[in-house]
């Protein structure tokens, strides 16, 4: 192995596959970066050239673009409010705010360090720890999914940031919203109005853009219109500096955002997204001031993004040693594994040692690259937000139409984009925040999935009791489901006084 | 200056009918001339699947073979149904190409009243890539042989789990085939797609897993294989017994080709068949097929048709009577 090691440093530090990486990792920010165009994509379109490369730069060239895009996410979701890639859901509900006072570069030197950080920790994750975690992810079966997207449900009473009532109707629409389209298990058709193009459901990022980013351009024209003060970024001095030395007297942050990054990550089928929104639950919840959350607080960008980028090392980790994509972009490393001819488990380890650890050095590396690529961009890339009204509101358009277009490559998507985002226009004026519903066309899926398998398992076991209540993995996430559910009503008796103080120092 | 105005328009009127005579004199001749532009292949599942794979190993040769831009464009949803329905309504000009699955073609419009297409209506080109379905147990599990894993199933109806991907799928079918064979009973726990019913195999949720060939040949040292639906032993799991062998009269597989829509000109069909045949018997891409755990197939699109038509009566057959028996 330590043999191994040296040669997957020679080759790391090789210029062609180096070059071939850090190219990687900026296209990956700009697909990352433009809504609608998704990590998957970007990887995909890389596919047929790795046919003719050798594994070594082919893989790291596709590690470089997954790690790009993934931290490309938070670029449009702090600039105008649009997640680039659903991973950047939650770092949407404090970059956006900072970026409304001014201080889009704050949001996005954040979102550049704690990125790498995450990132890093993500892969070291998977390069020494994969063979034990990935056993754990083996022992979710269907009801431990159908059990952690009820755990997911509970941040809802974080996201519904004021009404609990309206974050449960929230809620409760997104999970409807997710019912449309085939059946996933059963095959009916559900609520497509007889239109063939809805077989497919609802695609959560045209969604998403529609809901976040729709919005957001009407409320801009209308301010531009009654007058108010317009968004805008003044380049300050010594922002990077403050910024970065903030974070770091906060490691329990970004460890712990990592932490639920990777763990998140590791099991398949859950992504960055979860991992966001878990982790950005999480930093309110152990927060000493949990007001702060949702109106700029750079705390809820680190945590977002620390976790989102520690996915992408979790996810491969039951891709790795077991041959199971944990994510879309994991699906694409497998396919080019397999055209190399190396078939992911124990052996690829063996038989493919230096590649193999090239390839996880690497996306150490890629990190540590778009860290500073992100760090050095951020300045530049907060001026954008200084563009006239008048440009900038058809450019965010045109974007949203181009990306919710490309998703699937389907006008009806476009069409679905625009309408949500004038309900989502209308709802957010009502006070409804488009968390809960995210949320709920994100987990609705998996619940779905979960419950029916689950009830398929007791149906045969001869007990639902013993397939929903008796394993250990779904006895320790019920005991989490009802710790965050009851945990408003326990903040609220411990902290009665801290809270007031800190109200008072506000 | 002014002057000289209409005696520029008379010229330019007097060019452009020449040229336009031209043109529509080249027209005229009916010379066959296919492809001269980019031609779009849609694959109708996401980036990364096995279908998209296939298309993009494809997409450089089939370039240099048709000497045209081949580009890939997805359009997932409704286990490719989106796509098909798109296809069905396109021009058949030939410039507009679907990946195709079989049985996926076939069961959706007999399993769902309005799938947007019908199975007739996509125009198949040719078939180049199989995945016979497989059947495996636990590596601990009692079971060594299919035998014994029938006698199981009608000792204990319904209480051996088997996992799959999907509903009224490839996999579905096949145990509703194996159901219907045998007499006995199991109790199917679908996912959504392949990778997740590996995994829920993998980690002990179900007794058994039908699977497809290249996760078979992925995950052969964690499972006892008890048979596969190719028609004869499958070269990359060559101890393996078919179905047929073990008197079981079935096969199940999941194919894969590419379509285009209804009534596209026979000279288009050939002119792309002939392309996609000449890849498809490539030898370094059937090497690489074999590892990857494919069956290569080169089928034109008469044999295509025939196939298909082939399962279609087999399948609907079946559907009908689980279909009656449910009622």
């Amino acid at each position: 192995m330590p043999a191994d090691f040296i040669a997957a440093l020679s080759n790391i530090a090789q210029p062609t596959n180096f070059l071939i990486m850090a190219i990687g990792v900026g296209f990956g920010i700009i697909v990352g970066a433009l809504p609608g165009l998704t990590a998957t994509m970007a990887m995909a379109l890389l596919v047929p050239f790795t046919f003719t490369m050798d594994a070594v730069p082919a893989l790291m060239g596709l590690g470089g673009i997954y790690v790009g895009a993934i931290y490309g996410g938070c670029i449009a979701a702090i600039l105008v409010n649009t997640p680039g890639t659903p991973s950047a859901i939650a770092t949407t509900f404090d970059g956006f705010p900072l970026t409304k006072k001014g201080k889009a570069e704050h949001a996005l030197v954040t979102a550049a360090f704690s990125s790498a950080v995450g990132g890093v920790i993500g892969a070291v994750v998977l390069l020494l720890l994969s063979p034990p975690l990935a056993s754990i992810a083996l022992k979710f079966g269907p009801p431990e999914y159908f059990w952690l997207s009820i755990f997911g449900l509970t941040i809802i009473a974080t996201l519904a940031s004021g009404s609990m009532l309206k974050g449960l109707i929230g809620g409760g629409i997104g999970l409807l919203l997710s019912q449309i389209g085939i059946a996933p298990l059963g095959g009916e058709m559900r609520f497509t109005f007889g239109l063939y193009q809805l077989q497919a459901g609802l695609s959560l990022i045209v969604v998403l853009i529609g809901f976040f980013c729709i919005p957001e351009v009407l409320s801009m024209i209308e301010k531009k219109f009654s007058q108010h003060d317009s968004i805008n970024y003044k380049p300050q001095k010594g922002v990077a500096k403050g910024i970065i030395s903030d974070l770091i007297k906060k490691p329990i942050l970004l460890l712990r955002s990592a932490v639920i990054g990777a763990f998140v990550g590791i099991v398949p089928g859950a992504g960055g997204n979860i991992a966001g929104l878990v982790s950005y639950n999480e930093a309110v919840r152990w927060s000493k001031k949990p007001k702060e959350f949702g109106k700029g607080n750079i705390d809820g960008v680190a945590a977002s993004e620390a976790a989102n980028n520690a996915e992408v090392g979790g996810s491969l980790v039951p891709l790795m040693t077991l041959g199971i994509p944990g994510a879309a972009p994991a699906a694409i490393l497998l396919g080019a594994l397999m055209l190399q001819g190396m078939r992911p488990g124990p052996e690829l380890y063996i038989n493919y040692g230096d590649i193999t650890y090239t390839f996880l050095f690497s996306l150490i590396v890629a990190n540590i690259v778009m860290g500073v690529m992100a760090f050095y961009g951020a300045r530049h890339v907060a001026k954008l937000i200084n563009l006239p009204v008048s440009y900038l509101a058809p450019m965010v358009v045109f974007m949203t139409v181009i990306g919710s277009y490309a998703i699937r490559n389907n006008i009806v998507d476009v069409i679905i984009m625009i309408l949500f985002g004038l309900v989502g226009y209308v709802t957010k004026k009502a006070g409804f925040h488009p968390g809960p519903i995210v949320l709920g066309l994100i987990l609705g899926p998996i619940a779905e999935n979960g419950l029916v398998q689950s009830m398929l398992m007791g149906k045969s076991a001869g007990s639902m009791f013993e397939v929903f209540f008796t394993r250990p993995l779904s006895i320790i996430l019920i005991l989490l489901c009802l710790v965050s559910a009851g945990w408003p009503l326990i903040s609220n008796l411990r902290n009665k006084t801290p809270d007031k103080e800190a109200d008072a120092n506000a | 200056m002014k002057r000289f105005c209409p005696l520029v328009l008379v010229l330019i009127l007097a060019i452009s009918v020449v040229v336009g005579c031209a043109q529509n004199g080249e027209e005229g001749k009916d010379e066959f001339n296919y492809p001269t532009k980019t031609i779009k292949y849609v694959v109708p599942f996401n980036p990364g699947g096995q279908s998209d794979l296939e298309a993009r190993r494809q997409q450089k040769p089939l370039e240099e073979k048709l000497g045209v831009n081949v580009v890939i464009e997805n359009k997932p949803g409704g286990g490719g149904a989106v796509g098909w329905s798109e296809l069905v309504r396109k021009d058949p000009d030939g410039y507009y190409l679907t990946g195709m699955n079989i049985p996926h073609i076939i069961l959706q419009p007999l399993a769902r009243e309005n799938a947007g297409y019908e199975t007739d209506q996509v125009n198949p080109v040719a078939l180049f890539q199989g995945t016979p379905i497989g059947l495996a147990v636990q590596p601990d599990s009692p079971y060594n042989t299919l035998d014994e894993f029938i006698e199981a199933g009608k000792a204990k109806p319904g209480q051996i789990t088997v996992g799959g991907s999907g509903t009224y799928s490839g996999h579905h079918i096949t145990l509703m085939q194996l159901q219907d064979k045998t007499g006995a009973e199991f109790q199917y726990v679908p996912s959504q797609g392949a990778a997740p019913s590996v995994q829920s195999y993998l980690g002990g949720h179900v007794d058994a897993l039908l699977a497809n060939s290249n996760d078979l040949v992925q995950h052969q040292d964690k499972m006892k294989i008890l048979a596969i639906g190719s028609k004869e032993r499958f070269e990359p799991l060559p101890d393996v017994k078919t179905f047929m062998e073990q008197d079981i009269d079935m096969t199940a597989s999941i194919d894969r080709g590419v379509a285009v829509p209804p009534e596209t000109d026979k000279r288009i069909i050939e002119k792309l068949e002939k392309a996609f045949l000449e890849i498809a018997k490539d030898e370094e891409i059937r090497a690489q097929m074999k590892e990857e755990g494919f069956l290569p197939l080169a089928m034109g699109a008469e044999e295509s048709k025939q196939y298909i038509n082939e399962m279609k009566d087999k399948y609907s057959a079946i559907l009908e009577k689980v279909q009656a028996e449910s009622k």
